[in-house]
């Protein structure tokens, strides 16, 4: 046992080796972000001398976008699930004639490019006053989440005994009450997982903040990012603080949900 | 979205079968019950991809500028925005830019992410947690990991040019956003270093599916390292990788984030693809008709691969 122990370091030791590499611009945006005053022209490795005037300054001016970004983050993640998960249970049980059809229509769907819903849904928009809303923007960040959650949902519910369901059908439950007491409670890690890739894709949602609002009364965070990154950038502290804040959700979720994170990667990775 | 999405595809439920026939009586009640959870999803998806598909292909035959947001009037012009974009002597350098980014992106990608994939194979101390890490880079927001990366790249006091300097790598700083030789090229070392989680993490899924009898057998027959590889991984894999090109493939061709935050298509071009374009028409020049005309060319290139990753899904069914 010690002697594969010690066979397998190399191996580790490569690994840890390979993940710095990987993970060296999370570490620079880091270390940049906290090095910030007349001498950030050229940043040191190590942030000898950390200080926090940078993240000050992110979240004087960004702290409202990133509550545009939460709202509409979480109104996603309602949104998405309300919609998908009545969905994913009818695709994954019931025998209706169309669901070979939905399937292929969601398959169809993950293939449009962000710039297609954009085009066509702006001019919706600018006739329904849903430009610059977080409304607006909520149902058009569903273009991700929705087609993803019914898929990782569905793939779960495909597996749920079906004596369970019948049990609650035979004590009189309708459909409706035996998918809100036995199916939504049995499928509890299935929809955080759901909820928390919705979270993720309208939380770094660019392409509807980009096209779908015009005013600055509406901007989620990653349009505040761009809109440095378009100006000519005279330190890159504050640009840096605020990529490490717009970062914390998935720092969080990877962190403290991985086992979430990890089945929606392998069950539906798409982005 | 996985293989595994797909296997149902076109064949019942085989849970619904045992659907008993008690359940049977008052059947169009039942019907209707059931179409009331499908109805929301049905319904955006009408609203939220049917429109928005339909209402492009009318978009790119009319002249759709900001006028007609206050006429109300889009003229029907026929092909003409087709035949601007396509006489348009940007067209051929976005098509070409399209095929580098998408072709480049796909092959560097694959290659690390199933390196990665293959040595993570190999369960050591630690294995669970680097592997879990490497999803970081997918999780960020990509307009973030954008940032970061011009910041690397920034000509005179990026971290890369400053280390390859010091390392007597380079004579000169390397203009690696600046120039029109090298932009794409940069763009497409960012879009690789995004998307080797994406390919680490399904191969790896892959890899676990192939059970260690076949290896064991195989090594009996002499066949290890490269050969096993090559007669054992391979073949087993092939759906697998079949599904993580294709999708590649079709995510590759959508890619804005990344471009719009590292060069904004310059410079002079030599990054703008369709994708960026189609942006640039409709939403910095409003107009519409063209943008719509250039991302229905896009769409037509997604559900070609679309139409061979459906097909490649039904074969690995049939198998």
């Amino acid at each position: 046992m010690k002697r594969t122990r010690a066979r397998q370091l190399p191996y580790t030791v490569l690994g840890i080796g390979f993940l710095a590499i990987m993970l060296f611009p999370v570490y620079w945006m880091v270390n940049t972000s906290l090095q910030s005053g007349p001498a950030a022209v050229n940043a040191t490795f190590f942030p000898l001398h950390p200080n926090f005037s940078a993240y000050q300054q992110a979240i004087s001016e960004q702290l409202g976008n990133m509550g545009t970004s939460l709202a509409v983050a979480g109104g996603t993640v309602i949104f998405s699930l309300v919609v998908a998960t009545p969905a994913a249970y009818a695709l994954a049980k019931f025998r209706l004639r169309w669901v070979s059809l939905v399937m292929l229509a969601l398959l169809i769907s993950q293939m449009i490019p962000g710039i297609v819903i954009a085009n066509a849904l702006y001019t919706a928009y600018n006739d329904l006053g849903l430009l610059n809303s977080i409304p607006g923007l909520v149902l058009a960040d569903g273009t991700t989440s929705i087609p993803f959650a019914i898929l990782i949902l569905r793939a779960f519910m495909e597996s749920i005994p079906p004596s369970l369901i019948e049990a609650a059908r035979v004590d009189g439950a309708g459909h409706w009450r035996a998918f809100w007491s036995i199916v939504i409670p049995v499928s509890r890690n299935s929809i955080i997982t759901a909820g928390l890739f919705s979270f993720l894709f309208a939380w770094s949602d660019f392409v509807f903040a980009v096209t779908l609002t015009t005013a600055s009364t509406v901007r989620p965070v990653t349009l505040g990012i761009y809109s440095y990154l378009t100006a000519n950038i005279q330190s890159w502290a504050p640009v840096m603080a605020t990529a490490a804040l717009a970062s914390v959700p998935a720092v969080i979720f990877l962190v403290f949900a991985q086992r979430y994170i990890a089945a929606g990667a392998l069950g539906g990775a798409i982005k | 979205m996985t293989a595994a999405d797909v296997t149902t595809l076109g064949e019942p439920s085989l849970a619904s079968r045992n659907e008993s026939p008690r359940h049977r009586r008052g059947l169009s009640l039942d019907r209707v019950a059931q179409w009331t959870f499908l109805a929301p999803a049905v319904t955006y998806i009408g609203l939220f991809f049917g429109y928005p598909i339909v209402k492009n292909v009318v978009m790119s035959f009319q002249d759709y500028t900001t006028r007609t947001f206050f006429t109300g009037e889009a003229p029907w012009v026929g092909f003409a925005n087709y035949v601007t974009v396509i006489r348009s002597s940007l067209f051929s350098t976005t098509l070409i830019n399209t095929g580098l980014f998408t072709v480049g992106s796909i092959i560097g990608q694959f290659v690390i992410g199933m390196a990665l994939a293959l040595f993570f194979k190999r369960r050591f101390p630690l294995s669970g947690v680097l592997r879990a890490l490497l999803l970081l880079p997918w999780l960020l927001p990509l307009i973030a990991s954008s940032a970061v990366w011009k910041w690397i790249l920034d000509q005179d006091s990026g971290i890369l040019n400053q280390t390859l300097l010091f390392l007597h790598l380079t004579p000169t700083a390397i203009p690696w956003l600046s120039s029109p030789n090298v932009a794409l090229v940069s763009v497409v070392l960012v879009n690789i270093w995004l998307g080797i989680p994406f390919n680490a993490t399904l191969l790896y899924g892959g890899l676990q599916g192939i059970p260690d009898e076949l290896y064991e057998a195989a090594s009996l027959d002499g066949a290890t390292g490269w050969k096993a590889f090559r007669y054992v991984t391979w073949p087993n894999l092939r759906p697998v990788v079949s599904v993580v090109l294709v999708l590649g493939v079709v995510y590759t061709l959508k890619v804005l984030d990344i471009i719009l935050g590292l060069t904004g298509g310059g410079p002079a071009n030599a990054t703008q693809t369709l994708a960026t374009n189609s942006y640039q028409q409709s939403f910095v020049l409003f107009s519409f008709g063209t943008g719509a005309a250039i991302s229905n060319i896009l769409i037509i290139i997604s559900l070609v691969f679309t139409v061979v990753y459906l097909r490649l899904n039904r074969r690995a069914i049939d198998e």
